[in-house]
């Protein structure tokens, strides 16, 4: 909840729960730990930060969904973790090159990287996330073709980089380039009330997390697990997947994947859940 | 149904000349009274619970469930708690003012609130194709979900 929002929501949230039982539910405290590594998936946020404390969407989860999420061998994310490594390793291109041609044992050299993106990328001028990064070094260093937005390999590499951060916390560095106006233009996308509906992504995730939308245990909406593994459809869902999806359930277009609006929202958005630990591949309903 | 439709209504059935066809009230002309009230029905049909309950929870159309828990409807799953629960709603509010609600709830608790307006083409930017230009319900939909809205006494 907003930090304005407390005293009325609250009031809201006792009527609702008296009428229904016990229907409100505020996330579960737990912990999450994760091969013998603890994450942080509770914690204070910053001064300037509109929520007081930063939540992890696996405390809104089910009994269920978060064990799975805590035994690395059970989750069915890390087949996709297994798959980004043997792209990985694969030869490609008519630079006849690998991943590892360059950047060989990724769990020594990807550690911590995928926990600072969305990153400014001078050449480009502009933000770049993991999928446009890995794109690049596959055009450029491979002689290889882009990846199309969500094709299997792109989510699985994403994915497997992303897991060689797990436990590291998310931060970003918005001194470098243009970061700060990325960030205020996410910023702006973030309170945008879009479509029929007529809602923004704060409508939900800031002013009504830990309410429930029909069966939805609406969570903060942070992008720590991210690629996460869905239970719902039974894959991996990319960012830009989820928040094209968010956006169509208010009855809105909504923008290309990589464009700079959604860029913008991925810089904003990842600065909100500054802190929290990568879980990569988090699972979620 | 105000007075002078149900005697238009009436002098139509007694000259046979069929019903009244000045059609439902646009979204932008849906007069909202000082009081937050809309009293006049958007429609000259009155409107029927039975479809206003099914309209209340189907997804595609109001999804009130979505945000709002009905004891009455526990024959249904997942009701959500974003809004207060709507047991005895009609106790609380009379026609007029849960008409303005549904109508445009914007007009009634104020520009943040989540409610969508039902009945208002004042919605977000980029709205989808196949939703530009239209409401989420019909005028004759709103007139049913009040009047389901009517029946929940306790
Ligand atoms: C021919 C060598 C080469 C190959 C092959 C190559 N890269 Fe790169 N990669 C680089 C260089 C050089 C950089 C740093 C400069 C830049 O950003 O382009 C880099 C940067 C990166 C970064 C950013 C690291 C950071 O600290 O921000 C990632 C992630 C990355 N590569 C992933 C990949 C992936 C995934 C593949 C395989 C699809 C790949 N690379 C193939 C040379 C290569
Ligand atoms: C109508 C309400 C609604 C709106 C508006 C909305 N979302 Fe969501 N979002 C959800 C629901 C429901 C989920 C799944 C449950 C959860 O984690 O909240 C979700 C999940 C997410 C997640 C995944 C969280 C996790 O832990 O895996 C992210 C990230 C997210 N939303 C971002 C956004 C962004 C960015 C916007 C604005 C463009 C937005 N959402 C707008 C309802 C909404
Ligand atoms: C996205 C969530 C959402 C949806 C969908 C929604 N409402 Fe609401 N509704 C609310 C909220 C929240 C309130 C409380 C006012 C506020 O805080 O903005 C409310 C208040 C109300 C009230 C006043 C209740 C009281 O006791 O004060 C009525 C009546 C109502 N809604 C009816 C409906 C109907 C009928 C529908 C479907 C056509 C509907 N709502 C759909 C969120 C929603």
């Amino acid at each position: 909840m907003g930090k304005n929002k407390l005293g009325l929501a609250a009031a809201a949230g006792l009527t609702a729960s008296l009428a229904l039982g016990s229907a409100y539910s505020e996330p579960v405290e737990d912990k999450l730990v994760i091969d013998g590594r603890e994450m942080t998936t509770w914690t204070e946020a910053p001064a300037d930060h509109p929520f007081d404390e930063l939540i992890s969407g696996w405390h809104y989860r089910t009994d269920e969904t978060r064990a799975l999420e805590a035994d690395s061998f059970e989750n069915p994310g890390m087949l996709y973790v297994e798959r980004g490594e043997e792209i990985w390793n694969a030869v490609d291109g008519a630079a006849g090159k690998s991943c590892a041609s360059c950047h060989q044992d990724a769990s020594e050299t990807m550690a911590g990287v995928g926990a600072s993106y969305p990153k400014w990328n001078e050449a480009a001028g502009k933000p770049y996330n993991l999928e446009l990064q890995i794109n690049e070094c596959r055009v450029e260093q491979m002689q290889a073709e882009p990846y199309k937005f969500d094709a299997p390999e792109q989510v699985a590499l994403a994915t497997f980089i992303k897991h060689q951060s797990l436990g590291e916390p998310v931060e970003i560095d918005l001194a470098e380039g243009d970061m700060q106006k990325w960030w205020e233009r996410g910023k702006d996308r973030y309170y945008l009330r879009t479509g029929q509906l007529n809602m923004a992504c704060a409508t939900c995730h800031e002013d009504y997390n830990g309410r429930y939308i029909r069966a939805d245990h609406l969570s903060q909406g942070n992008v720590n697990g991210f690629p996460t593994y869905r239970l719902n459809t039974g894959g991996m869902v990319s960012l830009h997947n989820r928040f094209r999806g968010c956006i169509r359930d208010t009855r809105a277009e909504f923008p290309a994947a990589f464009s700079d609006d959604l860029m913008a929202l991925e810089v904003y958005v990842t600065w909100r859940g500054q802190g929290l630990s990568v879980e990569t591949p988090a699972v979620r309903q | 149904m105000t007075k002078p439709l149900v005697y238009a209504a009436l002098a139509a059935v007694l000259l046979g000349t069929g019903p009244v066809t000045a059609g439902p009230v646009e979204p932008g002309n849906v007069e909202f009274a000082e009081d937050f009230t809309v009293s006049a029905s958007l429609t000259d049909e009155a409107g029927d619970p039975a479809e206003g309950r099914k309209a209340f929870a189907d997804r595609s159309l109001g999804n009130c469930l979505a945000c709002h828990a009905v004891t009455e409807m526990s024959d249904q799953q997942f009701h959500g708690d974003v809004g207060p629960s709507l047991d005895g709603v009609a106790e609380r509010y009379d026609p007029a003012f849960l008409r303005a609600i549904v109508v445009n709830a914007k007009h009634v608790f104020g520009e943040q609130t989540i409610m969508p307006g039902f009945y208002t083409l004042e919605v977000g930017v980029d709205v989808a194709e196949k939703h530009q230009g239209k409401t989420i319900l019909s005028a004759q939909q709103v007139e049913d979900v009040v009047a389901y809205l009517t029946t929940l006494t306790d």
